[in-house]
């Protein structure tokens, strides 16, 4: 996992500063930024993955096993896009908190 | 709700991998419909791409050191460059692949890079790439302004945007005074296989589109319209829907020229009226009904225009879009 950049000591930067691990962008957590946080109504939810393709954070996920689509609140900013884009209102955006 | 409803089992989405070449984590605002665009078209890709980036929100958000978003080879080059990159890469590739040093396999090379860095400062190199036909996609994410150092006037900004080089007040009325270079017709121009324009909000079109551009031999051009709330001052949530009213209005008709053939990708049947796309923009706030009435005649003209081009070179009917 790697540190962030204050964190780094100088022996510790590759040379060249080359990155070694793709997409270690994940070890920040955009979840912090959320000031609003979206509640899934699963009995109201048609299952039509529309949140799942519209959200710029991928923060959404399907469960094939328990039939639900799921939030990684982790990387979730809180926009709102998979309330706003839901058919059927199955998703509600609630204060943080 | 008592009643017996058929149980919605949820699926796999057809065409719409779950891998995910852009990782979260990326630090793109709140509603960013530009990073979503790159995920998609990433998505239609795959992994086996090697993308050269110019500089813009796409490199800043995902590449903060000592963090990358990227699961996919990723080359962050300056403004100007990315098409110039791109084709180096492309032509390294095939040099490689010729004398047996890499495996023979295809892979997709493509170029991004924001409205700035495609039609103001990376237009040479881009025209250049066309020109010498190399096998690539070029993805334009056209938020409309230079939004990643605060929302300076592009040559892709729309007539009558607001932005902090062109502001609206006593001396200009309008905001910007010009109007928006149309890159996807200069990009036909130059004869290349295929153009297209595309949109987030119309997902499956523009994953088709992409797919589409990586099968053709030759150069293939990408304009993706993407929603900027924090430029375009917007709540973040509405900007799949803003991207939504851009293309039923007109203002940004989905549109291909697939070998010279001109095609609509989605025909409302009635154009909604500009003034609902123009409507909580907070950088149109300013226009008045003159200038209102402005836009809505270009924006007839050219899509009167668009439907003539298609029937001039079109011999098949144009197609509606395959998702709503």
């Amino acid at each position: 996992m790697t540190k962030a950049m204050d964190q780094i000591l100088w022996h510790e930067v590759e040379p060249g500063g080359v990155i070694t691990e793709p997409g270690n962008a994940s070890s920040y957590h955009t979840g912090t930024w959320r000031s609003q946080k979206p509640v899934y109504i699963e009995e109201k939810c048609i299952r039509c993955s529309r949140c799942i393709i519209m959200c710029p954070d991928a923060a959404i996920r399907p469960d094939y096993d328990a039939n639900i689509v799921t939030w990684n609140f982790d990387y979730c900013k809180g926009c709102g896009i998979c309330a706003e884009e839901c058919p059927v209102d199955a998703i509600e955006m609630v204060e943080e908190g | 709700m008592a009643e017996e409803k058929k149980k919605r089992i949820l699926k796999p989405i057809k065409d719409f991998p779950l891998d995910e070449y852009i990782a979260s984590g990326h630090r793109a605002c709140q509603g960013c419909a530009e990073v979503l665009a790159v995920r998609h078209v990433l998505k239609a890709i795959g992994p086996d791409m090697v993308l050269a980036m110019a500089t813009g929100c796409m490199e800043i958000i995902s590449s903060p050191y000592p963090f990358t978003s990227w699961n996919v080879p990723w080359i962050h080059v300056a403004f100007e460059n990315a098409a110039a990159v791109g084709s180096g890469v492309e032509a390294g590739l095939k040099a490689l692949r010729r004398k047996g040093r890499i495996p023979d396999k295809n892979v997709t090379v493509v170029a991004m890079g924001g409205d700035g860095g495609t039609s103001d400062i990376g237009f040479q190199a881009l025209s250049g790439m066309f020109e010498r036909g190399h096998k690539m996609i070029y993805v334009c994410v056209d938020n409309e302004a230079y939004m990643n150092t605060g929302v300076q006037r592009s040559s892709s900004t729309p007539f009558g945007a607001s932005t902090t080089t062109s502001p609206a007040g006593k001396a200009r009325p309008s905001g910007q005074n010009t109007w928006k270079k149309d890159m996807t017709a200069i990009a036909a121009a130059h004869n290349i296989p295929y153009a297209a324009t595309a949109c987030p909000s119309y997902y499956s079109d523009l994953m088709r589109k992409v797919r589409r551009a990586a099968e053709v031999e030759g150069p293939a051009y990408l304009h993706v319209l993407s929603v900027c709330p924090t430029g375009w001052r917007v709540p973040p949530q509405t900007s799949i829907k803003y991207g939504a009213l851009a293309v039923d209005s007109g203002v940004f008709p989905l549109y291909e020229v697939d070998h010279g053939v001109w095609k609509l990708s989605r025909k409302p049947k009635n154009l909604k009226p500009v003034t609902e796309y123009l409507k909580g923009q907070g950088r149109f706030r300013h226009l008045d009904e003159g200038m209102i009435a402005l836009i809505q005649e270009r924006v007839i003209a050219n899509w009167e225009r668009l439907l003539k081009l298609c029937e001039a070179t079109g011999d098949k009917p144009a197609q509606s879009g395959s998702e709503s």
